[in-house]
């Protein structure tokens, strides 16, 4: 009997779980996943909870639930992996693996920059990247009176890159709906050039931004937090002062691959960018958040990841080459506030464009632009989330690598 | 595109980063420095071959990275190479533009 054993049951390792069962032979592989909670949050509601959106009981399930029976489920710290000798170090007990996946995934690490985590934390310093987080930053909204609401990223790369300026659009109508507006100068701070990385879209964000009145400070590579005179200070002695900060911690990998000397200085497994296996053992593969690969770190991409990742673990059993076929396929939603949403659809080679989606001059998805139906998706994803993701049920239409179709590309 | 600095035809992409390393050399760092007001010294050379061995040796590059050096600490970077370091050094370097991904 060998051991298959998947480290974390978020997003990555759930799916992985539900498609391998069905696929590897159960009287010679038996499947293994680790978690060290027993809640699975779904996170991008976590957008959703400040402005009391979403409730607590919509975004977070008994993980267990979405395992497959046939799986065995180990509810565990993880302490160490012993690449070596392959072994899995736990809470309590070791487990030894003929094949591992790593989808420990990424959070978010306020300690790596001076001030940040201070008395002032959870007070006038906020995050919305954790549940903890984004609860206390709903209560502390629901009575604010109304100052420098400052949005603001302190490094790349992060999970959900376009979740910060969501954050700060349904700002924007959060308070227009409290009719506060007026009392609220809202400031998006970003340590890139632009509201977004890649031209095309950067255009169209930045005009939103525009539009409802958001300042935009870019090229903002933060050096400390002075959480006493409330502002956050960058390395060439910019300042942007504050009353209410929500911010983007610097995002990390799990510390275990610290103590197992497996990630790079963030902690992020180095992967190759098309087959997913890691760089430094063959008989490691890594997917989601975890890896090191220059794709979004979104949930819809570790789904794309699963499929490919499937067909090469099968590849890699039986002793066959493995495709390198995952293209960096991304497909996210954009709230902009008012009911609507933009959509954007991308891999490593192509940024988002305008066009339609998934069907070419149909839609009935409109890329790059916002639309009621995009918001309409957006909201639809929780469902599809709990009810297809996890399960790596494909969704319709959306294939794992992106289609030029119904896109307009300036070749 | 095709950009010249000091009668070399240098292969460049559209931001004017070298899109051939094999075509560059200290004298044309320096020019392409002259052009971000930037008059090389030691220290600057020191970050630029830091940068290219970390390129070299298929390293991604970040600030992060750059604290952790032992070259330089992240204050003096920005000192040294004005309006975007990482962005300004990596064009001096001849080296591709640091993928800050969506
Ligand atoms: C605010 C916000 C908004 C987002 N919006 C979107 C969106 O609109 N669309 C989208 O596609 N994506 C979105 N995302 C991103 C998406 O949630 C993540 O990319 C996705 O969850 C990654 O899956 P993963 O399995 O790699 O990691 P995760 O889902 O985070 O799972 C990692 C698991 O590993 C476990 N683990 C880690 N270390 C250990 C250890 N040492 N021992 C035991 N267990 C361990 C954790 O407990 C966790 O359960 C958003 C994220 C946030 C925070």
């Amino acid at each position: 009997m060998k051991n298959l054993v998947i480290l974390g049951a978020g997003t990555a390792g759930t799916m992985m779980a539900n498609h391998l069962v069905s696929k590897l032979p159960k009287k010679e592989w038996k499947i293994s996943i680790v978690d060290q909670y027993k809640t699975h949050y779904y996170q991008p509601g976590f957008l959703f909870l400040p402005f009391d959106i979403y409730n607590e009981d919509q975004v977070k399930k008994v993980g267990k639930k979405f395992i497959p029976k046939g799986v065995n489920y180990i509810q565990q710290k993880i302490e160490k992996i012993d690449a070596e000798n392959n072994l899995i170090e736990l809470d309590n007990g070791t487990l030894a693996y003929d094949l591992l996946i790593i989808a420990t995934g990424s959070k978010i690490a306020p300690d790596e920059v001076e001030g940040m985590m201070s008395t002032e934390w959870k007070k006038s310093i906020f995050d919305f990247y954790t549940y903890e987080g984004a609860l206390a930053l709903r209560d502390k909204l629901r009575d604010w009176k109304g100052g420098k609401l400052v949005v603001h990223i302190t490094e790349m790369p992060i999970k959900c890159p376009v979740a910060p300026l969501e954050f700060a659009f349904l700002a924007d109508s959060y308070f227009e709906k409290k009719g506060m507006r007026d009392k609220v100068e809202i400031t998006y701070v970003t340590p890139l050039s632009g509201a977004f990385t890649k031209e095309i879209s950067s255009k169209a964000l930045g005009y939103l931004l525009e539009e409802k009145n958001i300042k935009l400070v870019t090229d903002f590579a933060i050096e400390k937090v002075d959480f006493k005179n409330k502002k956050i200070v960058d390395y060439v002695d910019q300042e942007v002062p504050y009353d209410l900060l929500v911010t983007v911690p610097t995002n990390m990998g799990d510390e275990v691959m610290e103590r197992s000397e497996l990630g790079d200085d963030l902690n992020f497994v180095p992967t190759h960018p098309k087959t997913l296996q890691s760089i430094d053992h063959e008989n490691i593969f890594v997917i989601g958040d975890a890896t090191n690969v220059p794709a979004s770190k979104a949930g819809s991409v570790a789904h794309f990841q699963a499929e490919t990742l499937t067909d090469n673990i099968l590849l890699y059993i039986n002793g066959k080459p493995l495709k390198e076929e995952f293209d960096g396929h991304a497909n996210c939603f954009i709230e902009t506030g008012k009911n609507k949403a933009l959509l954007i659809d991308f891999n490593y080679e192509q940024e988002p464009v305008t066009g339609t989606f998934p069907f070419a001059g149909i839609g009935p998805l409109r890329l790059l632009k916002e639309s009621i139906l995009n918001h309409w998706g957006k909201l639809a994803f929780r469902w599809i989330y709990w009810n297809m993701l996890l399960k790596g049920i494909s969704i319709p239409f959306v294939s794992r690598n992106m289609s030029t179709s119904g896109k307009n590309i300036n070749k | 595109m095709i950009k010249t600095i000091k009668q070399v035809e240098l292969k460049v992409n559209n931001e004017g980063y070298l899109t051939d390393f094999s075509q560059w050399t200290k004298e044309i760092g320096a020019e392409i420095a002259k052009e971000h007001e930037i008059e090389m010294t030691d220290k600057h050379w020191e970050v630029i071959n830091w940068i290219q061995e970390k390129v070299a040796a298929n390293e991604p590059l970040s600030i992060r990275g750059i604290k952790k050096s032992g070259v330089i600490d992240i204050k003096q970077f920005y000192a040294l190479f004005p309006g975007g370091p990482l962005k300004v050094s990596t064009k001096i370097a001849g080296v591709p533009k640091p993928k800050s991904c969506i």
